[in-house]
Order: C-alpha cells, then structure tokens, then sequence
C-alpha cells in the first residue's frame, strides 16, 4: 500500500482491489474508490491541463463541483465520455481513462506555451488581441484558439448505451442525504405519505461521511448512519442515490438523473445507462449543504492546492492523505479540524495559516497539542512546484500592511475561504436571494414553488443544527400537506461548528498586475481578469461574467460565483446585493444528451407517419420523402433512373394515359351539422350556400389578416355535411382554427368538426385513360361528362367497396380521387393497378404531382404562399364569395396595404437560356445596379422535368401581374439569368384536357 | 411544466396536453366591414404584455379539445384560476395564487 493510503480510514474496501487505466498507465485501487481517490492515493495530483492557459491542474475537490480534474473515460466502442469529473467516477476494473487538453503529455504540453502569453489571453481577449488585421481571423486565429483551447473531445461512434425515462410523483421529496436531508425525510416519513430522498453521491450520508468523528444518539455517525437509513426503508421511504437532481421546473416537477451503470465493471443485459425521472413533488426539501470556497491568490490552482473539507473528505471516506506534510491557509474555522484529521492520520502538517488574527481557544489548543505551528493574520502570496505544489509563500499582515514573505515547504496545501450555501435549484425555482452581510454569502428568502431549504443550505453549520433544522423543515412538509409529524432531534456530540471571514483577493506583496490568481478555475478567469472587465466598461456582473467567461463553465460557477462577485463588488465600488449574483440555470451538472434524449433517438426521434399503401409502395421501389411527418413516395424509380429520368416518366405516363398517387395524407375534417354552410360561408372565402349536394368546389382559407392559410378541395356530400380536404400539413392547424371560431367566437352555431385524414384511403388516378380504368369498377355512379361532371363528388362503390368519389384535378388531366375506408386502401390500389395493366398505369409520387399542378399553375400553400400573399397576390380573387357579407379574411383584405400597388404576386417564369432556376434566388429589375441590389421577389417552385419540353417557374414578384412580358434578373453566384414574366399556367390553358 | 386545471374536464392535469392560444376577451367585432382600419389593426394585432396577471386562453388540445381562459402571473407562472370561454374575467380580488 502507498504511503498516502491510511489503513483502517474511509469506506472503500481495501480487501477488493480493482485497476484501471489512466492515460495507458495502470493504477490500482480499491471498490469504492473514485478515479481522484485512487490517483491520489497512488500520490498522482496532476489529472489535467487547464482550459486556456493548459496549466497542470489536479482535483481541488473531491465531490460533483470539481472543476480541473476532467478526464475521459471509456468502455469499448462507442462507450466513451469526455469531460467526466474524475471525482465522480467510481473506479472499476477495466476502466480507461485518460487526461485531456494536453499535447504530446500530461507532464510535458507544448500548450502550456498559452501560459506564458497570458497577457494576450486577458479578459475579452476574443475582442481584443485578434481582430487584427481581419483576414488573419478565419485562417490563423480562429483555427490556432480552436485547437489550443478546449476541454474533452467530442466521441464520433454512435452511442450504444440506452437511456430510459418515467415519470413519477411523491408527497415529499427530499434532495440531498447529508443529516439535514435525513432528518427531513425521517420527519416526513408519516404513515401514507410517499417519501424519496435522493443523493448524486454513490452511497447516503453527505457530509456524515467525512465526518466519523460525530456521535449521534450515542452512536458512532456512521453507525447511526446505517442505523437510519434502514429505519428509512423500514418506514418505506424510497433512497435513490447516484441521483442528481439536475433542475427545478415549473409546479415542482424536479428532473433527477439516476446513473445505472457507469460504475458497474460488467454492464447488466437490458438495463439503460441512465434513467431520467420527472419526479412530481407535493413538497420539496432542498438540503444539499454547502460548497467551499478556494481562496484567491497567487498560484492557488497549482496541483497540490486543494479545498480543506476536499481533504477532509479523502481521508475519511476513501482513506487517502492527499499529502504527508500538507499545510494549510485558510479564513474559516473548518480546515483547522481538516488538518487535525490529517495530523491524526499520520500527516506532519507544517503549519496552519490562518488569514484572522483572532482564533478561538479551543483550535489553538487542537494544533497546540498535535505540534501544528499556527500562523495567525498571514495571508498566502503563492505556491511553488512545476507539476505539484512543493511550498508556499506566506507574509504577516500588520494594520493593513503585507510584511516580508516566509517559505513554508509542503507537498499539499489545504485551503478555506469559507462555505456557500448551495443555491442552484433554489434559484432554478425563480427563488429570491438575500445577502448576509456577516457570512458574506447568498441565502435563500422567497421561492414561489412549495419547496424549503434546510440547513447548510441556509447558511447553518454543523451536524446537530443541519439535524434540528431538517427536522423541523420535514415536518412543515408533512404539515403543508394537511398531516402532523411529530419529529424528535438526536442529540450530537463532536460536532464541529465554527465561524470565518470571507476574502476577495488575499492581500499580498507582489504586483498585483503579475498575479494568477484564480476564481474560475475551469475557465481560467482570475481575479486581475475580472477587475479588467470593470476597469473596461463593465458595469453589470451579467456583463462581467459574459466579458470574462466567469461561472460559465460546466461547474456553472459552483466555486467561483462568490468569489467573482466579491471581487466585481469590490471594483465597482458597490455592495454585492446591489451588483447581484449571475442566473444559475439547469443543469446542476453536466447531463448527457442521452438522458434528455431518453427513448427518442434514431426510429423514435420522431413519429413517422405511414399511409396504408406506403407498404406497396416500399415494395415498388419508392423513394421516400418526409412531409410534416409522413412518409411520402417521392418518386417510382425503374432500374437504373435518375430522379430526373423517373419523374420525367411518370409526367409523361400521365399525361399521355393514366397515373396513379396515393394521396391518402391530404388532411380531411368532416363538417357536419344544420348550420354546416352557414360554418363553411363565414370560415372560406367561397361562397357556398348554392353549391349543390354531390358538387365540390376549391376552397381558400385566409386568416383574419387576409393573407392565405391553406386550401383544398370541399365536397358537398349532404345539405347538411361537408367533406373538407386540407393541404397535408396544415391538417391539425386548420382543425385548430375551426375549432377556435367555433368554440369562441360563434358558439352559437351547430356543427360537429371531425379529423377523418386517417379514417380515408385516398387514392388519385390521372389521365386521360382515368375514367375508362374507374368506370367498370364503379357503382352507383355513370363516369360520364353528364352525369359526373369535373367537380362532383358522390358516395357509392368503388371495386365493391364503400367510397366517396370525387372528380377533380390536380394535374390538368381527367382526376379522380377515391376515397375508402382506410383499411381498404391498399386492396383498392391493387385493383386499381390491375385494373390498369392495360393503360400502362404508372405510379407516380410527390415529385411529378408537384411537377404536374405547377404546370398548371395550381398553388402549393406554403411553397408558392408564405404567410403574406393575398388571394389577389396568388392570382385567385376569383375565389373570393364578394357577395357574402363576412368571412375569415374579408376585413383585412380591405386594408390598405394588402390593396396597395407593388405587392408581390405570383407569376410564372421562363428562363431566356433555357435553364433552371434555382427555388428561393432572388430576383432583381436591374442587374446593373450596384450591390447590395433592390430585391423585388423570389422564385418559389422550379421544375425542369415536366411535359412543357422546358424548365418552368413559378414566382413572386413586385407588380408582377402587370409585368408580364417583361424581363428580369436572377443574379447567381456565377451568372445572372434573365427571364422573361409570363402567366402561371404553362399546359392546357384552355382546360381542354380536363373533359372525358 | 406547469399543471393547468382544465374547467371543461374538471382535473388538473400537465402542460403538455394543452396549447397555449394567446391573449383572452378578445372579441371579433361583430360586424367587421363596420369597423375602421385602426380599429381592425387594434383586433389582429395589438396585444398585452403584462408583467403580472394575464388574461389568456389555453386548448385542452390532446383531452377534451375545448378552448378556454386563464389568469396567469407571468411573474411566478402560477395560475390564479381556469374558467370557461365566454365567461366574464374575474375579478382579481377574488383570485389567490394556486386556486382552481
């Protein structure tokens, strides 16, 4: 065993050794300790370079706000993680892990070069140092800050881990298990009352694990401890440890992230790495203690340098001395009993320096008795040692005055600037702060969510207070919850309480303008840094923190948000309450993207929707494309076709005999009622009281501001019964909107609206062989041009099955759509294809639709409209019901802008060389103008495969209906094109092609 | 998430079965053709932004399908109360944060 492994201290089990791997090198621990413990106890401080100035960092933590030790870790393929906090990661055997944002090693960094440049790495050096001159900034700055600053690398193999999620509610939830976390959910442990305690660490306890030396009720803490916490189960409170309860939502849903398998050594079948739950809380106790502060001076980050209860904690539960001759500079009274842990354990601690001058008897008695020398009103001017700490520079402060400097050798120094109460999910509450003048600190006042703090938390220290306070905080739970609890206190001996001041920068001697002294350790902001900020115009600390990156790191300013602010108060010259503390905001600590993503990754990111005939389509070849969910054939390539060649085929089949398109995903609201019409007259801008029974119209629906919300095809299927078509996407907004007139602004009508897309198979036959294929397979309905003309629709039999049919066209081509139960629809396709054999019936897919209706200048809402073209704009005014005294819309297309000379209106476009044009370049009139040019409209569909023997477009352009003929200009990248404006409608204008 | 207390259904149930609709008592001029431009722009688009209780209207979209009004803080995001379209606005004096 190492020197620094102290036998028969902590609470691994040295009798189970485990190895594992850091940066190639094999080292050896024991179950249950984490890759920081283990590193330690094998003397290794060095885990890592710093983010900006690549400074040999080691762990100056031992718990979840560990800012430096970052290293990787990784299981096999794909297992791997950047930016794993080494002091979190349990060790097992196998493990891999390695240290980062080093070149070519850890203990030899070209990086560290950053260091010595420090001066060009100042606050707001990004606006600074490197503008000039400009062009430098893409090729040598950027790619050079790139590749020298960073934390971990990102893993590039797909994740092959599973991440679960639930969610689950509870009467009590209590959030951290140090005593005053225990205390609060033994208090709130009433009969009937659902009660969870969580802990991010891997066993209960909290700070009852670095503390042995307590005695509660008599017993040992940590016989006391198990004692409780099976008393815990007994009462069926629910523990759930390696828990974090990362945020704080709305109405107290908590997200708690539970670790599953990160520190098992053989992953179990089946089970998720990580479980996220959305914990809804009747009440919440917050008891997650306190955070200590490093304190700020001159080479405080070096390896070795280490927050005191951090040690503290080393020792006690993972039976590590971080160093054999520590010493220790604090200003609070807890890192005296840290070093007297360490003396006791073996360690020759070479002095305690303490910033005060005045200590209370009772600790000098403690160093007195254990040899320690006592250095009291000194402050720590900087620490020596390349890769690890190996002495400190301590000076006498006297009236205001830093005397001459003394050299105490160490291989560890233990620091204390104090402790903060750990205000992160009181804040994500919306949580009101209050700042305590005499613990110079935060503590929590008004939160508008049922939720308390409890004990360190709210600034007490010690066990028997966090004890008494979580009790009491337990029971007002319970009691908010309409039930009495009645909660005894155990009683406590060997606490440790204790008092301290708090610091910004720590006095010294040297030049302050040469001084690295850090407050963000991760981010590498130091104290000169942020007295720059304010010194170059920062006057608010969100603008501080943005300017220096202080608190922005993935630490979420756990260590350095007091310190910073201290600092930034003292330069600006104004009370810390009046410059105020920066947002923290969820996450409490790094979370994987798996844990949010949970089940929703590859085939389950996102609902894919299928129509019944997607399957044959999948067999025939279909390429598919996504539309607002569904799954839509785009194209029926045949072996060997480009897209191009494909649909250019299936244009020409259906121009010249019949195709086939499944259009079973056009949205369909089934309107029904006695007042149906009066409903369809005030919704659409179609007049269509006099549209009779069996006769559909195209309808165009506007929102009140005028603009065109969406279109379809209506049918009139009963006096009393409307058969409405919605563009595919716009299925559930237009529902929406019916909805909302209906219910809000019309009650009074008497309609029932219903979705019934899915409840249809839709299926469209084009061409001119379409009514000689549907005629023999149709009952109840002659396909002639007498008795079925274009527009009508009628419910009968279509192949032996119940449909509505429909004669319309999307094509320019005879048109049919048939309509059948959904189930039907794949069996009335196939009929339908055999039926057709004969016509050499081609299916066609989105493509050639598209392709088809723009030669016809048929619209497509959203493609050809985007949210302000009118129906005059869109060349449709004819489908306007002027007679009708209202609809959505009629007002605002009278007002005066949308009747205004200049609108942008739709208009075709041929290009003069014959080429095509691009969907969304922008069009000029003048292409000689000097850039930036006068934009005047954009191409918004553009086709060269279709039957017209010619590219085509569709565009928007100022004044365009009253410029036809004229040219204008498509500037490209590497031309301008020159078309010419024509009308919409490219095929067929006469619709001769419509008749059978 | 919010937990959001339908009026229409009568339980409280989470924010993701709702959509929020905007502004409440917002009327559509009974006769539009009747109202001058100024007054049709007040309509469509002006609207409150209020730091405080706000009026406004929520679909209980993926339960009942009903459109109904709300008095929110926007402060604390808390509900004060739910209650039916075409209800009057309730008086704030009689709402308390969190009640039904």
């Amino acid at each position: 065993m190492s020197k620094y492994r102290v036998s028969g201290r902590g609470r691994i089990d040295t009798s189970r050794p485990v190895s594992f791997t850091f940066d190639g090198k094999r080292i050896k621990g024991a179950k249950g300790d984490t890759v920081a413990s283990a590193l330690l106890a094998n003397g290794i401080h060095l885990m890592g370079r710093s983010f900006k100035y690549h400074r040999p960092r080691g762990a100056v933590a031992a718990g979840s706000e560990e800012p430096n030790a970052l290293i990787g870790t990784r299981r096999g393929p794909g297992r791997f993680e950047p930016n794993t906090r080494a002091t979190v990661q349990e060790i097992w055997e196998g493990l891999e892990t390695n240290s980062q944002n080093k070149f070519p090693s850890l203990k030899f960094d070209v990086g560290a070069v950053n260091d010595a440049a420090y001066m060009m790495f100042s606050a707001g050096f990004y606006y600074k140092t490197f503008m000039w001159p400009r062009s430098f900034w893409d090729k040598v700055y950027e790619p050079f800050i790139r590749a020298a600053a960073g934390l971990g690398v990102s893993p590039k193999e797909e994740d092959p881990d599973t991440y679960a999620s639930r969610n689950a509610f509870c009467d009590v939830l209590v959030i951290g298990s140090g005593p005053a976390g225990l205390a609060a959910a033994r208090a709130a442990a009433v009969e009937g009352l659902k009660v969870v305690l969580v802990d991010e660490n891997a066993e209960a306890g909290g700070t009852l694990l670095s503390e042995p030396q307590a005695v509660i009720d008599g017993k040992p803490a940590w016989d006391w401890l198990s004692s409780e916490l099976a008393a815990l189960k007994a009462a069926g409170v629910k523990i759930m440890t390696r828990t974090t309860a990362i945020a704080y939502y709305h109405q107290n849903l908590i997200g708690l992230v539970e670790k599953l398998s990160d520190h098992l050594e053989v992953l179990p079948q089946d089970t998720p790495r990580e479980r996220l739950w959305r914990m809804r809380a009747k009440q919440v106790v917050l008891a997650q203690g306190a955070l200590e502060k490093p304190l700020v001076f001159h080479g405080n980050d070096r390896p070795g340098v280490m927050l005191a209860g951090s040690a503290q904690t080393y020792l006690n539960r993972y039976g590590v001395l971080v160093g054999t001759s520590p010493a220790v500079v604090t200003s609070h009274d807890s890192a005296w009993f840290s070093a007297f842990d360490l003396a006791d354990a073996g360690a020759k601690v070479q002095a305690i320096v303490d910033t005060r001058s005045e200590i209370r008897q009772e600790l000098l008695d403690g160093a007195k008795s254990r040899g320690i020398r006592v250095l009291a009103g000194y402050t720590a001017t900087g620490t020596e040692g390349r890769l690890r700490v190996k002495s400190v520079r301590v000076n006498p402060m006297q009236s205001g005055k830093v005397g001459a400097p003394e050299t105490i050798s160490c291989d560890a120094l233990l620091m204390s600037g104090g402790w903060t109460p750990s205000l992160h999910l009181f804040s994500h509450t919306q949580g009101k702060l209050a700042w305590d003048d005499d613990r110079t600190t935060f503590l929590p006042d008004y939160t508008p969510e049922d939720c308390v703090i409890a004990g360190a938390g709210r600034g007490l220290w010690g066990i028997a207070a966090a004890l008494a306070d979580g009790a009491e905080k337990g029971q007002q739970a319970v009691e908010a919850l309409g039930r009495s609890a009645i909660a005894a206190v155990p009683a406590v001996k060997n606490d440790r309480t204790g008092t301290g001041v708090s610091h910004k920068e720590l006095p010294t001697d040297l030049s302050p303008g040469k001084a690295k002294a850090f407050v963000d350790y991760q981010n590498d902001v130091t104290a000169k840094d942020l007295r720059l900020a304010v010194r170059e115009g920062m006057k608010s600390i969100e603008h501080v923190k943005r300017y220096t990156t202080n608190g922005m790191a993935t630490d979420q300013g756990k260590m350095s948000n007091i310190n910073g602010l201290n600092i930034a108060s003292d330069a600006l010259g104004r009370k810390q309450p009046q410059v105020g503390l920066t947002t923290f905001r969820p996450p409490y600590t790094p979370t994987t993207f798996g844990a949010f993503a949970g089940y929703h990754r590859g085939g389950h990111f996102e609902v894919t929707r299928k129509t019944r005939i997607d399957s044959w389509a999948a067999e025939n070849g279909a390429v598919f494309e996504p539309v607002s969910q569904w799954r839509r054939a785009w194209y029926f390539p045949k072996a060997g076709e480009t897209m191009d060649q494909a649909v250019a085929r299936e244009c020409a089949a259906t121009r010249s005999s019949v195709g086939i398109f499944d259009a079973s995903t056009l949205g369909k609201i089934e309107v029904v009622g006695p007042d149906a019409v009066e409903f369809m007259n005030r919704m659409y801008t179609n007049p269509w009281t006099k549209l009779g029974v069996n006769r559909c119209r195209y309808g165009l629906l506007l929102g009140d501001d005028g603009f065109i919300r969406d279109d379809g095809v209506i049918g009139r299927m009963g006096q009393d019964k409307f058969h409405v078509t919605t563009t595919t996407g716009g299925a559930a907004r237009v529902l929406n909107m019916m909805e909302d007139y209906l219910q809000t602004e019309w009650p009074d009508l008497n309609v029932w609206l219903t979705s019934t897309t899915e409840q249809w198979s839709t299926i469209a036959l084009n061409g001119p062989n379409a009514a000689k294929l549907l005629a023999p397979l149709v009952e109840g309905v002659e396909l002639t041009e007498e008795a079925f003309p274009h527009m009508s629709c009628v419910e009968c039999t279509v192949a032996g099955m119940p449909a509505r049919l429909f004669r319309v066209s999307f094509t320019g081509e005879i048109g049919f759509e048939v309509n059948v139960p959904a189930p039907m629809g794949r069996q009335l396709w196939e009929t339908l294809w055999k039926a057709g054999e004969q016509y050499g019936i081609t299916a066609y897919g989105t493509e050639t639709m598209h392709v088809l209706r723009a030669e016809k200048g048929y619209i497509i809402v959203g493609q050809d409209t985007d949210g302000t073209v009118t129906p005059d704009d869109a060349g449709m005014a004819w489908a306007i019901g002027k007679a009708k005294p209202d609809f959505v819309g009629k007002r605002g297309l009278a007002r005066p802008d949308l009747t205004a000379k200049g609108r942008k209106q739709l208009v075709g476009l041929l290009t003069e060389d014959g080429s095509k044009l691009e969907e969304g370049a922008q069009i000029v009139f003048d292409p000689a103008q000097p850039v930036p040019m006068k934009m005047v409209g954009h191409v918004t569909s553009s086709y060269d495969t279709g039957t017209t023997g010619r590219p085509i477009a569709l565009a928007l352009v100022e004044g365009g209906h009253d410029r036809m003929g004229e040219t204008v200009h498509i500037p490209m990248p590497d031309r301008t094109i020159a078309a010419k404006i024509t009308g919409t409608v490219f095929y067929d204008p006469e619709n001769a092609k419509l008749k059978i | 998430m919010l937990l959001i207390h339908c009026p229409y259904c009568g339980e409280t149930l989470p924010e993701v079965e709702f959509a929020y609709a905007g502004e409440a008592h917002i009327a559509r001029p009974e006769n539009p053709s009747a109202v001058s431009d100024e007054e049709w722009a007040e309509y469509l688009f002006m609207r409150d932004n209020v730091k405080g209780v706000h009026y406004e209207r929520w679909r209980h979209l993926h339960g009942c399908g009903r459109f109904f009004n709300a008095a929110r803080n926007t402060i604390t995001d808390k509900f004060l109360t739910t209650y039916e379209a075409g209800a009057p606005r309730p008086a704030l004096d009689t709402l308390t944060e969190g009640g039904k």
